[in-house]
Formats: structure tokens, sequence, C-alpha cells
């Protein structure tokens, strides 16, 4: 008792601009890689810079939580998706690589992402990535194409993602149109419409899709990526995952700069630590993490690693990443699917 | 003067005032459940109603303007017609299912039990409400999927009959729906029949009616404001379910409830959400009030 009050009062009575100086502020998910206990203290044994957290549970959240406290973080993680507002908003400030030694893992076309770079200025240092695409059951030719989806010998044996963006985004893929902006919905319907006959059920959770799978509901589906590594390392299900030709649905994850910090020196040292190898595969293998953008990392994990094997560089390279929607598109999007799904059940 | 010096005299009957007006104790007996009501339901469902009228969801810095196109929803959208009316048919399926069940049921209850039996049936058919309702529904995927505990005795009986499986079917969503509902029915009917006078029966037996005219002629009758209460608090909740339908419905689990689900968690359209919501609670209404009107007159006949 005497002595955490003494621990406190001591603590009160240090210099605070020594203490305010070596303090830097995280905003992220929960349990998303940068508040890891032993990675934290690892972290201030060597830097002497300490990491608290504030979290988000959804990304507009940590827009809010950026417009209404400035000042008040130096490191906030984005995905692309939302990155993009976040800079025209004024809220992020240009990285200064060269305080990042890590980020030279990462594959030009990656660090170039038009979500995360405005006037040739990169507003994120990527740092994980993770894709929709196909999971099929073991046994099952690997197919080559999304068009696979429609074949007569799946009948009844699709599973489809409930959500409309992803919907949409495929069949903008089966019928060649940009997955964040197709021009012709009407081909979109037509496509998705054609597969009534092979769809099964729809999946919201992936409990639910573990389930279904286990009970051999469905031989193929569209899938994520993160979900497939742990259905096949927790659960062991038979399954595989490819990434046909016209390439996967991906999301990009980035460790951004508020333009209010006054500690970006100390953030970017945070961001080198996170994109450090030691670091990244201590996360992967002793807890689990998403893929991450440097080769250097992903080269650095055990070969038999379930995430390495389908975390391909070459999906990296040619996945479409899912930007933001505006509003009008995406209840475009939204409508476009009840429809599909109100034709499915009829 | 007077009244005072009999106070005085006797101030032990100061304790026994008279009652005060009876309206008086309605409404502080009614205060804390109305108050309750008006801040958990009222307001909620107000500012609902309000949204339902707006542009956009009232978040962030958007521009909100009022307008009345989500209510043409039903006009542009047509295909929610359909959805509209499976929602309805599942919902009149499980409360008819519900109400033989439940009646036979109470019936069984109130006719042949008796004290201590009687109790421990009773709380045998609470039971269900114990349990989560998703993991009930979730139990029920592996009774009716192929392979399942249903598909497995019925092939153990009959090894070469094809498949009873019969997950991801609007049959699965009602039997899903039915099991969590029927409770309410069973209660409703019990109490209804315990009111009924032993000696109506006893009368009727003994001017020779056969069980089936005590049934219809006495039972049914009186039991039915039982019945038309249970079905009221069966087919508004099952009409708005989506839980049901997502899980056991499949390809065809799609309802007004998930509709309206999608609109408040994937498009964050709450404006159409609510006033989806609020047309269906307008077409809910217009059900009942034609239903009711017809079993009030059943009722009293």
């Amino acid at each position: 008792m005497s002595l955490s009050l003494m621990a406190g009062a001591s603590a009160s009575l240090l210099p605070k601009r020594a203490q305010a100086a070596t303090d830097i502020t995280v905003l992220n998910w929960q349990g998303y890689g940068t508040d890891e206990a032993w990675s934290l203290k690892k972290f201030a044994e060597t830097t002497g810079i300490n990491v608290i957290h504030d979290y988000y549970s959804s990304e507009s959240e940590a827009l809010t939580k950026l417009h209404t406290n400035p000042g008040q973080y130096d490191l906030v993680v984005f995905s692309a998706s939302r990155a993009l507002q976040a800079i025209s908003e004024g809220l992020l400030q240009p990285v200064d690589f060269s305080k990042v030694p890590n980020a030279a893992g990462v594959d030009k076309s990656v660090a170039e992402n038009p979500n995360f770079n405005v006037d040739g200025k990169g507003y994120a240092v990527p740092w994980n990535w993770g894709l929709t695409s196909i999971a099929y059951r073991e046994g099952i030719p690997e197919p080559v194409s999304y068009m696979a989806l429609a074949d007569k010998q799946f009948e009844n044996r699709l599973c489809l993602m409930d959500d409309g963006i992803t919907g949409v985004a495929m069949a903008a893929l089966m019928t060649g149109q940009d997955i964040n902006n197709p021009k012709d919905l009407g081909a979109i319907k037509d496509v998705l419409k054609s597969l009534k006959p092979n769809v099964k059920l729809l999946w919201s959770t992936e409990d639910q899709w573990n389930k279904a799978f286990a009970a051999k509901e469905f031989d193929i589906s569209m899938f994520w990526s993160g979900s497939l590594v742990r259905s096949k390392r927790n659960l062991k299900l038979p399954v595989n995952f490819t990434v046909p030709k016209e390439g996967g649905m991906g999301w990009l994850a980035g460790l951004c700069i508020p333009s209010s910090s006054t500690k970006a020196v100390e953030a970017l040292a945070f961001a080198n630590w996170l994109m450090d190898p030691a670091f990244y595969v201590e996360w992967a293998t002793k807890v689990g993490a998403p893929a991450s953008v440097s080769q250097t990392i992903m080269d650095a994990l055990p070969g038999d690693d379930l995430s390495r094997q389908f975390h391909k560089p070459e999906y990296l390279k040619s996945m479409a990443v899912m930007s933001a929607l505006p509003d009008e598109r995406l209840q475009a999007f939204t409508d476009l699917w009840l429809e599909i799904k109100a034709y499915y059940a009829s | 003067m007077n009244q005072n010096a009999q106070d005085v005299a006797i101030p032990r009957l100061r304790a026994r005032r008279p009652p005060l007006p009876a309206w008086i104790s309605t409404i502080a007996l009614l205060l804390p459940t109305y108050a309750w009501l008006t801040l958990a339901i009222f307001l909620p469902l107000l500012a609902m109603f309000a949204f339902s009228f707006m542009s956009a969801t009232p978040m962030g810095n958007r521009p909100i303007e009022l307008t009345y196109r989500h209510y043409l929803a039903f006009i542009k959208q047509p295909y929610l017609l359909g959805i509209g009316l499976n929602s309805i048919l599942i919902g009149l399926w499980t409360t008819s299912i519900c109400a033989v069940l439940g009646f036979i049921a109470a019936l069984a209850l109130v006719r042949t039990t008796a004290g201590r039996s009687r109790e421990t049936l009773l709380v045998l058919i609470l039971l269900p409400f114990w349990t989560n309702a998703l993991v009930r529904i979730f139990s029920w995927t592996m009774v009716l999927r192929e392979n399942g505990f249903l598909d497995n005795l019925f092939h153990l009986i009959l090894p070469d009959g094809g498949s009873i499986a019969i997950l991801y079917t609007r049959y699965a969503i009602v039997v899903g729906l039915v099991h969590g509902y029927l409770p309410y029915m069973i209660l409703t009917c019990y109490i209804a029949l315990l009111a009924i006078d032993e000696t109506l029966i006893e009368a009727a037996a003994s001017l020779g009616a056969r069980w089936w005219v005590v049934l219809g002629k006495i039972l049914l009758p009186l039991a039915l404001p039982g019945i038309v209460s249970g079905a009221v608090l069966i087919f508004i909740p099952v009409i708005g379910s989506f839980m049901e339908a997502r899980i056991l419905g499949g390809r065809v689990g799609v309802t007004m409830g998930t509709v309206i689900e999608d609109q408040f968690t994937q498009a964050f359209n709450w404006p159409l959400g609510a006033s989806l919501s609020f047309t269906m609670l307008a077409v809910v209404l217009a059900i009942l009030a034609t239903f009711s009107g017809v079993l009030r007159r059943g009722s009293t006949m």
C-alpha cells in the first residue's frame, strides 16, 4: 500500500518534460500487434520510449478521435480504405521513411499504393495485409478463375460471403471491372444471378463458415485469407486457398503519424520496431499475426508457416485493394446485393 | 373541531387512516413501469422514427435533409415485397404451429397433472428460455443438417431412404422459431385453461357431451383469449427475427429482419432500416387489427 503510494508520489515528482518526451500514444484496434506486453517491455528497454494505448472499435471512431483530440496521438493504424480519407481531412503527416529502415523490405507497388500516397508523399508505413479469395475443399482441382464458382460441378455446393461490397467486388473481377467503382452494374447483377443454382448458403461469421465447412455443407467459397489460416491451423479443416487469375480482393493496413503529433521521431522508431523481423516473427509464431507486407519478414517466418504459404508475394502484387466507397455507391452495392439475395431466396 | 377532538382522543386510529383514492395508488404502482417504458422504449423508438425521415445517418458531419423517400422503398425496390411476404408467412406458420402445440401441451398440463409433477413439467417447458438463443439455433443446425442427428437416425431405420435434412430451408427456420417461442403460447394457454371452472366440464359430461364437444364448445372458446395473447406475443417478434433465418435459412434465409439488420450493420443506412421497421410495424398492426376483430367476435359468442 505505502509502497505504491510512494511510487505514485515519486512518479509525479519526476520532471514532467523528460517523461513526456518518452511517452507515445498509439491508437489501434485492441490486440492488434502494437499492444503486446512483451514487445513493449523490450522496446522501452532498448529505446527508453514508453508506449501507451488507446483503442477504437471502428475506423470511423479513430477519425473522430483524431478530430476531437488533436495532439493526443502519435501513431495510428489505418486500413487503405480509410487512410485516404484521413489524409484528405488533414489528419496525417507525411512519413520520413529514412527513420524507418525496416520498411525497405516492402515492395514498391505496395509502398506506392494510391490510398497511402498523395502528391508523391507517403503518409503510411504499410504494415500488413490480407485478401478475400477462393477457399476450396482438398481434393478438388484448383480453380483458375472466379468463373469456376458458376461451374455445374458445384451445384448446391457454393457458399458466398454475405456482404454487398465483397459480392459486388467478386462479380466485378468476374466481369473484368474495377472492384471499387464498377461501371456496368447490370453485368454484375447478371453474373451474380447466374450463381443461383450453386449457392447453398451465405456466411457472415468465421465461426459459421467453419461449422458449415466441417459439416461438409459446401465445397467452395469466398473466404478471408487470415480466417483460412486459423481454420487450417486451429481446426485442421481440409481446405485449400487460391487466388485465381483475376486477382484477389485485398486490404492493407498502415502505420500513420497524426499531423498533430509532436513526437513523430519516437513514433517512427516504434513503427520501425513493428516492422522489425525480430518482433514480427515472434508476434506471428507465438500470438498469430496477419501477413506482413515486408518480404524480409515473410522470408524470416518458418517455411511451414501457413500464413506464409497462403500469402504469396505475387498475391500481394496482383490484388486489387478495397478502397473507401462514397455513401451513394455503398448504398447502391448494398441494394444490389439485397436484390440478389432476394433472388437467391425466391 | 369535533374532528380534531376525535384525533386527539384516539391517536391510534391515525395509523389506519382511510386509504388513498384508488387513482393515486394506481398511478403510483404504474409509474415505475411507464417511466421505464418511456425512457427505454418510447424515446429510442421516437428517435428511430425521426431518423427514418433523414437523408443520412446522423453521425459525423454530413449535412442532413428531411425526406420521406425511404418510405418508398417497397415501391422502388419491389423485391422487398417478396421478402416481406416471406416474413409474414414464416410468422403465420410459426404462430399457427405454436398455437396447436401450445394448446395441447397446456391442456395436458391442466387436465392430467397436479401438484409437484405439474410444477416440474412447467419448469421443463421453460427450460429453453434458460439457454442462449444462439446456442439453441446452432444446436438445431446439428440436428437438421445432412448427416445430422435426425438424418442419421432416419438412415438407421431406412438405410436406402433419401436425405430428410431440412437445414437451409424455410422449414428449418420455422422449426427454430417454434422451439424458441412455444413456451409463450403454453404459458398463456395454461393460464387461460386454469381459469376454466371444472364444474362446467362435469356438467357437459353429465349431459352426454363427448370429449370433442367439450373441447370445441367449452375449452377452446374459453381458452381463446390465451391463444390470442400468445399469438400476438409470438407473431410480432417472429416477423422481426433475423438470427434464426440467417443461421438456419442458408440461401432462403432472407427476411425483413435480416434486411433491416443489414441496413444498420452493413450499409450504415439507419434511416432506411428505421423506415423499413416502421413500415413492417404498420403492416403487423394492420394484421392484428383485422384479426383482433374476428377473434373478439369469436370469443364473445
